[in-house]
């Protein structure tokens, strides 16, 4: 066998080298279970590691192997833990779901199951996709590897740490309003939210339904295609699904000629740290050197998307989540004295505190009287948002921004103040907004930490963006990996959690 | 004196007799063992989603086209928040202010007269579980030992057909509702069973001076489903709310709970009907887009409606109103009655046979029209042996009833009981002879100018033939006999 580094194999030469039998699924899978051994007590990614699921999987795989010779087979993979997956239970790292046994496999999921794709297990994330550090998991924090005293970033933030950290080949996570291209940047890695409606919702909890996608995050933009290709598609079982109109290539471009690529500039007024603008500038240096064209554009309402994301995510999450109720799965209160009572303590001691927060904003925003002033305006606003992006793109093939105002930051020092963390995705939330499709790749370093460079592109321009970034990604020559230092300034590194402790590993 | 009048408006709910269920693909079933019946979706799992059942929305318009209501080319679902144990997303998807069909009306009869009632709205929804109660004070959820919940019912597509407040009578409600569950079933969408609760309505009464076109405040009279209970509520809270405001008091705006045994109408303390329910447009779902066309295609589909077919049988048939609304409002006995006379029946003595003998022995069997042992067949047979003068009325409803009794053929009922009308003269002529010479007296009566004594010559001829004489040819006979 040969020997292989986790936090540089991709999954292109992975798949090259089981194809080749130069290693077998099993050995691959072992590579990453030993790297979970070494580095996961550190890092705390997983919520659960599928040990049996991925000794069982990649062994079928080699025994099988010219019968299941997929495109996938044997590549493993870590799934974000609020989508469903039958047998193996599925938390949304909430009390509520803490032994939640799922009857059914979420379509995106199935899918790459069905090609043989190896999970190792079910990754942490802030408490149903609601955050940006995954500090608001009940059951633990998870630490970014460039830096353990930093956080991850999230909603996926265990799927972004098990990839930068070599805990995964790859991942699967959902981006609600930031939540796969904020945790990416903050690794090191790429990722990307697809169109609204390419990949189908159908098992992944609900957040906020109009605005939920799932996605890839890998270590390459190549990669990403490569996953991409295997989960998107129409699903009879999602009425919001539509096929793409054309199938996913996997990029090759090494040009950006003629490419048309706006800068908004809305989006740098919104307090990017000195470090991340550096980074910015450096890549559409590169963007130019590969033949391209940065002009500036306008997005103007780009100041009232996140007031308005905050008032119709919340709305949705307020009746995505009143399904909680102790009725009939999940979390239940101990001796309820009546139907009310069983109510009100289930869903108070199974829902963490911004969970809760959200709830009362949502059930506050629709409420009677309120409802056209928040959900009404919101509407609007995001009306408004859609239509400063189709102008945009009538002048500009992509638009440009970083990811994230800033690199990873300490864990703990977010955590009092909701609004600080919420501004974490100034720059992620409109493209949700307007459900178009986005990527992050890494574009370097500051103060030894990732910085992420965005592309957004039209509605169904998944190729184009994926051309685009595969080009970059190759002038920028992003090449370090994560090093698991802890810059250690903060005192309790294990302790910020404020969850019930569970048994990480089975 | 101030003379008050009632204004009445309806909220009806059916539901739909499709194969599965509005947002999954679960049969809809009748009576099956609790929960087997469900999925994901109609059990709310986390991460599933609804897929709208394109057989309801045709039922839906069906029913919306057959109350001249505009279907609307675009339309949206809604969320609908409260929770219930019953209700397992604990919001309702349903339709707000972009339902299916909007502005149509019915048009219904109160004995002869025939009213209008505006449609305001059709609307798509899904059902609620069961839920039972046991133990303690069981029948509500509060004071029960436990309860029970049922999904097979959860997620049974809905429709809530919404009138104007437009009925003039607790009356003309009751038949406003006998006569639209006829016009539901006539379309084969619901067979409406009352008992399952498969048709069930709100309504809203408020009362003000005869002649004036301003509404007062109402009041909500929940969940019914029996025609009886509905007029009795009416029948009770217009008098209150006439009370109430005679004295000088105000209506409030309540949600009533009718008691049948009190015959008396109490407000709703539960604190679980204030509801909020925070409508906003379910995201899980995009915009249902109806092709006008479509529409046209289910219009031209669309069978004979009972208002149509009344309007028919009086021409057709040479019906009275009365008559064809009796025959032509409900599909089965409508079928029935046309079969008959397509079996070669006189209309008028097929009509009269079908709403008497039939229909009595329908409401003494508790049948529907159409089944037991009186077939169409039979009763036109036997319609058909009155006519041609093989047997008398009399006798035809004796036929009639050993029809019921022995399961057999009118024509060997006759044989088998000489029930045949005798029609032959000389045999007939023999029994008058022998009548008028055994009572001289009264042939001298009669003869004396006291025709009505004609009437007791009939009966005697009558009961000596066993009541089979043909009393036509006993009237020609004696007349002659008693030499006028």
């Amino acid at each position: 066998m040969t020997s292989l580094d986790p936090l540089r194999l991709t999954a292109r030469v992975a798949k090259r080298l089981l194809v080749d039998g130069e290693i077998s699924a099993a050995e691959l899978a072992k590579v990453y279970l030993d790297q979970i051994a070494a580095v996961e007590p550190r890092v705390r990614a997983y919520i659960r590691v599928t040990y049996d699921n991925a000794a069982k999987y990649s062994t079928k795989v080699d025994r099988e192997m010219q019968a299941l010779r997929g495109p996938l087979a044997g590549l493993p993979i870590a799934i974000k833990d609020n989508m469903v997956t039958e047998g193996v239970i599925t938390t949304c790292a909430s009390r509520i779901l803490r032994d939640y046994m799922p009857v059914y496999t979420a379509t995106a999921v199935r899918q790459v199951w069905d090609d043989h794709v190896v999970m190792l297990g079910k990754t942490n994330l802030d408490e149903f996709a609601m955050g940006s550090s995954t500090e608001n998991s009940a059951f633990q924090t998870t630490r970014n590897p460039w830096d353990l005293a930093t956080v991850p970033g999230g909603s996926s933030g265990g799927s972004a740490a098990a990839v930068a950290a070599g805990e995964a080949l790859w991942a699967l996570g959902s981006d609600t309003g930031g939540s796969i291209r904020q945790p990416a940047a903050l690794c090191g890695i790429v990722g990307m939210k697809p169109t609204y409606g390419a990949v189908s919702r159908y098992g992944l909890i609900a957040f906020a339904s109009s605005l939920d996608q799932i996605g890839p995050l890998t270590r390459s933009v190549y990669d990403c295609a490569l996953l991409l290709q295997h989960i998107v598609g129409h699903d009879h079982n999602d009425a919001t699904s539509v096929a793409l109109p054309e199938p996913v290539a996997l990029p090759d471009a090494e040009r950006l000629d003629g490419l048309r690529v706006g800068i908004p500039a809305e989006y740098l007024a919104a307090g990017i740290e000195p470090g991340v603008r550096a980074r910015f500038d450096e890549t559409l240096a590169r963007v130019e050197e590969l033949g391209g064209r940065c002009v500036e554009i306008g997005l103007p309402h780009t100041e009232y998307a996140l007031p308005a994301y905050y008032i119709i995510a919340p709305a949705e999450a307020s009746a995505n989540l009143a399904r909680f109720d102790g009725v009939r799965y999940g979390y239940r209160c101990a001796d309820p004295v009546d139907l009310l009572d069983m109510y009100e303590r289930t869903r108070g001691e199974g829902f963490g505190p911004e969970v809760k927060r959200r709830i009362m904003i949502g059930t506050y925003a629709l409420s009677a009287g309120y409802y056209d002033a928040y959900y009404g305006r919101a509407q609007k606003v995001r009306t408004l948002v859609r239509r400063d992006f189709s102008r945009a793109f009538a002048d500009v093939d992509l638009i440009a921004s970083p990811t994230t105002p800033s690199v990873a930051f300490k864990a703990g020092s977010r955590t009092a103040d909701p609004l600080s963390m919420y501004m974490c995705d100034i720059c992620t939330i409109p493209v949700n907004l307007a459900g178009l499709p986005a990527i992050s790749i890494p574009c370097g370093l500051s103060d030894g930490l990732p910085v992420g460079f965005q592309l957004i592109g039209p509605a169904f321009s998944e190729n184009r963006i994926l051309q685009a970034a595969h080009a970059l990604e190759g002038a920028i020559g992003f090449a370090p990996a994560p090093t698991f230092r802890d810059s250690g300034a903060e005192a309790d590194v294990a302790g910020a959690a404020a969850g019930v402790p569970l048994e990480v590993h089975e | 004196m101030t003379a008050w009048e009632p204004v009445i408006g309806l909220e009806m709910h059916v539901e739909l007799d499709t194969r599965t269920k509005m947002f999954c693909a679960c049969e809809v079933t009748k009576g099956d063992a609790p929960n087997t019946h469900t999925c994901p979706r109609c059990l709310a799992h986390p991460g599933a989603l609804p897929v709208v059942n394109q057989r309801a929305v045709e039922y839906a318009a069906r029913i919306a086209l057959a109350l001249n209501c505009s279907v609307r080319p675009r339309n949206i679902f809604h969320r609908k928040n409260y929770f219930y144990p019953d209700l397992p997303k604990a919001y309702q998807i349903s339709q707000y202010d972009e339902p299916l069909a909007v502005e149509g009306w019915f048009e219904y009869w109160v004995g002869d007269e025939k009213l209008r009632c505006r449609i305001n709205r059709v609307h798509m929804e899904e059902d609620a579980a069961k839920l039972i109660h046991a133990g303690g004070d069981a029948g509500r959820i509060a004071g029960s030992d436990y309860s029970m919940v049922d999904f097979n019912r959860g997620g049974t597509p809905l429709i809530e057909i919404v009138s104007e407040p437009d009925i003039p009578s607790p009356e003309a409600a009751r038949e406003l509702l006998q006569q639209l569950r006829n016009l539901v079933i006539e379309l084969g969408v619901s067979e409406c069973n009352m008992e399952e609760g498969q048709i069930r309505w709100d309504a809203n009464v408020s009362v003000r001076p005869k002649g004036s076109t301003e509404l007062g405040t109402r009041t909500e009279l929940k969940n019914m489903n029996s025609f009886r209970y509905l007029q009795q509520a009416l029948d009770a809270e217009i008098p209150r709310q006439v009370e109430v405001l005679e004295a000088g008091g105000t209506i409030d705006l309540e949600t009533l709970h009718f008691d049948p045994d009190t015959g008396t109408t109490t407000p709703l303390r539960s604190k679980e009907e204030a509801h909020d329910y925070r409508y906003f447009p379910e995201p899980d779902l995009v915009p249902l887009v109806i092709d006008p066309a479509w529409v046209e295609e289910l219009r031209r589909a669309q069978p004979e409606l009972p208002a149509a077919r009344v309007e028919r049988f009086t021409a057709q048939y040479g019906l009275s109103r009365a008559d064809a609304l009796v025959l032509g409002s409900a599909h089965a006995l409508a079928a029935f009655y046309e079969e008959v006379v397509a079996l070669g029946a006189g209309a008028k003595p097929a009509a009269n046979w079908t709403m008497g003998e039939y229909l009595a022995h329908l409401n003494a069997a508790g049948l529907e029209a159409g089944h037991g042992h009186v077939t169409a067949e039979r009763l036109a047979k036997l319609v058909k042996l009155v006519e041609d003068g093989t047997v008398s009325t009399s006798s035809g409803k004796d036929v009639f009833a050993k029809m019921i009794a022995e399961r057999a053929e009118p024509e060997d009922i006759v044989d088998k009981y000489g029930l045949g009308q005798i029609s032959d003269t000389s045999e007939l002529a023999a029994i008058v002879a022998a009548i008028v010479a055994a009572n001289p007296a009264q042939v001298e009566q009669y003869r004396g100018g006291k025709q009505q004594v004609i009437g007791f010559f009939v009966g005697q001829v009558m009961k000596a033939s066993g009541g089979r004489a043909n009393p036509q040819l006993v009237n020609e006979l004696l007349r002659k006999a008693l030499g006028t």
